[in-house]
């Protein structure tokens, strides 16, 4: 009688069909009936439309040429970004000088990157801030150290949706951090001005805040004074963003236990501290992820600044394809902009996700 | 004494209002902070549009930079401010912007109850029908039951059906909310014809697949004058824009390019010594150097030379003069005589 040893290991392994590739796919792919057409009916999608935009992209698309040769290719045109790079990114500023947005744009990457490390926030870091924003300021508008001064009408592209929405941002994260604040507060007066401005400011979509800025604030000045018109929009962008922020940190504020103030009542500290050190710290931290949501919409929304034909990104681009050289080829333009935009959205949320697992919020609640 | 409070009130807001109604008010204002202002189209190719380096270009921004070469002497002290066709007659209302050259269609409720001067015209623009030239059709009027793509709640579509109701014909609009969407239907041929101002329609044709199979219409089924516009109140700078766009009219009309302009100079014709200034009269009354046509024609050029520069043949537009030629070769520009 013939003896077939079977090691240990053998009798544990599962049937071929459960491992490897084949076992994964039969897991997850095609473990029932309906499992397995919606497999095979999104795999003929996927190879009905995959290569085919493969091609549109890479392999027949022109990069390098003039227009005429977009209208001769059968793939996307990146010949429309490569000539108008220059005019997509900043727009109407005086073409010899462009290094210098280049230069404030690099700077401020460089300061975003730098601060993100929580190790790195110290006093030393807003003066760093603060110097890098007058650096940044000096050389998009010139007029010192032998810089040729430069209109700020003339800000465009790139580093005016940065300008709008980061100044946007900064100014309006305290605004609305008082607001709720204020909105919590005891004495009447106080409360209903809070209440009354964010109610308000929420009841309106930005698009017509922007139009009042543009239309109708203009109307109202007293004769030969006019407000620049980047600065009424970026008023406007803040006044939005904050009020909607405010909602988000009362939110935050109402989470905090009724104990967590009186204890730090008992201590006997007084409103400011107690908000600065106990409450605030506990209560922004809670709202990180919301907070990170309307911000990564409020950089979008300063695109919409295009109704009032402020030059952001998203203008430059449209203008470049109002020529009728490099008319036809929006998809490929709004693809190259989409992607900037995607670039920078993805870098905050990527970071607010850094910043609650460093701090824990997600953990404790 | 309530009643008399509100009428202080009333007439202290009203001479507020009326403030910036006075004579020679712009003119010393500009002369003051040194350059112009000029409200511009935020992207229409050929009559006001950045190109890739960011400089304005265009029919209107050339207008802009006339006006400066008129006033200063420099047709580069002007500033452009881009403005959407919401905005544009606020800015200027508002004073934020000195001049207004954006395709403004002339009209009269924008004469009198928004408070505005129009200049003289600078381009005769007018709603026409492009077709494919295998439609074989040649006159708009053959356009019986036709379908036509257009733009909705536009005065175009309004325009359109009160054509097709005056001559008694049938029509299909295909309206499409947005002007590349609009474009692509067209080409791709789920309509017969497009319809809007001709200007548009030139540059549509233009990024056609194939240019040369599409064809506009002869027939203008409505009036577009474009022309500059300034506030109400102020004569002197009315005068100073309108004369502006007519002595370019008038500089083609004599024969005079921004190439011969010096030569003319020495030219024995009273009409052309006086019109650049040799005989001293005109900038005076303007309250201008005497130069001033001079220095539109030397800086900026005729009106042929900007109209063919920004919109003309051999640009991607390719508009015919058409109603913009010289009246002395049947168009509508005509100026009155300079003395």
């Amino acid at each position: 009688m013939a003896v077939h040893p079977i090691s240990d290991a053998d009798a544990i392994k599962p049937p071929k069909t459960q491992t490897g590739v084949v076992g994964w796919m039969r897991q997850n792919l095609f473990n029932g009936v309906f499992n397995s057409i919606l497999t095979v009916v999104i795999l003929y999608i996927l190879w009905k439309t995959v290569p085919p935009l493969i091609r549109w992209f890479f392999i027949d698309a022109v990069w390098t040429t003039a227009s005429e040769a977009c209208y001769a290719a059968d793939g996307a045109c990146w010949s429309v970004i490569y000539n108008n790079i220059r005019f997509i990114l900043f727009g109407l500023y005086p073409h010899d000088l462009q290094w210098r947005p280049l230069a404030a744009i690099v700077l401020l990457i460089a300061l975003l990157v730098y601060s993100r490390d929580r190790r790195r926030w110290r006093r030393s870091l807003l003066w760093t801030w603060l110097a890098g924003l007058f650096v940044m300021g000096l050389l998009m508008k010139g007029g010192l150290f032998g810089l040729e001064n430069v209109d700020s009408t003339l800000w465009s592209g790139l580093p005016l949706t940065l300008l709008l929405s980061v100044f946007g941002m900064v100014a309006a994260y305290p605004l609305g951090v008082m607001l709720a604040l204020g909105r919590r507060s005891r004495m009447p007066a106080i409360k209903s001005l809070c209440v009354v401005y964010i109610e308000m400011i929420r009841g309106v979509p930005l698009i017509s805040l922007l139009f009042m800025s543009s239309v109708m604030f203009p109307l109202f000045l007293p004769e030969g004074l006019t407000i620049n018109k980047i600065l009424r929009a970026q008023i406007a962008i803040i006044m939005f963003t904050a009020a909607y922020i405010a909602e988000v940190v009362r939110g935050g504020l109402q989470a905090i236990s009724r104990g967590q103030y009186e204890a730090a009542e008992s201590l006997g500290l007084g409103f400011p501290q107690k908000m600065r050190l106990v409450i605030l710290p506990q209560a922004l931290k809670i709202v990180i992820p919301p907070t990170v949501g309307i911000l990564v919409s409020a950089f979008k929304d300063t695109s919409l600044v295009v109704i009032i034909a402020l030059y952001d990104l998203l203008k430059t681009t449209q203008s470049v394809l109002s020529n009728p050289k490099w008319m036809g080829f929006s998809s490929e333009a709004y693809i190259f902009i989409a992607l900037i935009y995607f670039i920078c959205c993805f870098s905050m949320s990527d970071y607010s996700r850094k910043l609650e697992r460093e701090l824990g919020a997600g953990e404790r609640r | 004494m309530k009643r008399i409070g509100l009428c202080v009130v009333a007439l202290a807001l009203f001479t507020l209002l009326a403030a910036p109604a006075m004579a020679g008010e712009t003119l010393d204002a500009v002369k003051a902070k040194g350059f112009i202002q000029v409200g511009v189209n935020q992207g229409l190719f050929g009559f006001g549009a950045a190109d890739d380096k960011g400089v304005w270009r265009g029919l209107d921004v050339d207008t802009g930079r006339a006006i400066a070469a008129a006033v200063f002497g420099d047709a580069t002290k002007v500033k452009f401010t881009p403005l959407t066709a919401v905005q544009r007659f606020t800015a200027l209302q508002s004073g934020e912007i000195d001049v207004l050259c954006r395709n403004a269609t002339r009209t009269l409720s924008r004469e009198t109850s928004l408070g505005l001067n129009f200049c003289q015209t600078n381009y005769y623009d007018g709603q026409g029908f492009l077709i494919p030239k295998k439609l074989g059709v040649k006159s708009a009027k053959e356009l019986d039951g036709a379908t036509v793509c257009v733009l909705p709640g536009t005065t175009t579509e309004l325009n359109a059906a009160d054509y097709f109701r005056s001559s008694g014909m049938q029509w299909k609009p295909v309206v499409i909310e947005s002007t590349p969407e609009l474009n692509k239907a067209f080409f791709a041929g789920r309509c017969d014809s497009l319809t809007s101002d001709i200007s548009q329609l030139a540059g549509v044709r233009a990024v056609a697949p194939n240019p040369a199979d599409y064809m506009i219409l002869p027939e203008v089924i409505s009036k577009e004058p474009l022309s500059p516009a300034v506030r109400h109140g102020d004569d002197q700078w009315m005068d100073i824009v309108d004369f502006t766009v007519l002595a370019m009219i008038n500089a083609e009309e004599l024969g005079i390019t921004s190439e011969n302009v010096d030569e003319m100079l020495k030219s024995k014709d009273p009409k052309i010594q006086r019109f650049l200034g040799v005989n001293a009269g005109n900038g005076k009354a303007l309250g201008l150097d005497e130069k001033f046509a001079y220095n539109i024609v030397k800086q900026v050029g005729n009106y042929g030379e900007v109209f063919e520069r920004n919109v003309g043949v051999d640009t991607p537009l390719g508009l015919e003069r058409g109603l913009n030629a010289l009246w002395t070769d049947g168009g509508l520009m005509y100026a009155p005589p300079f003395k």
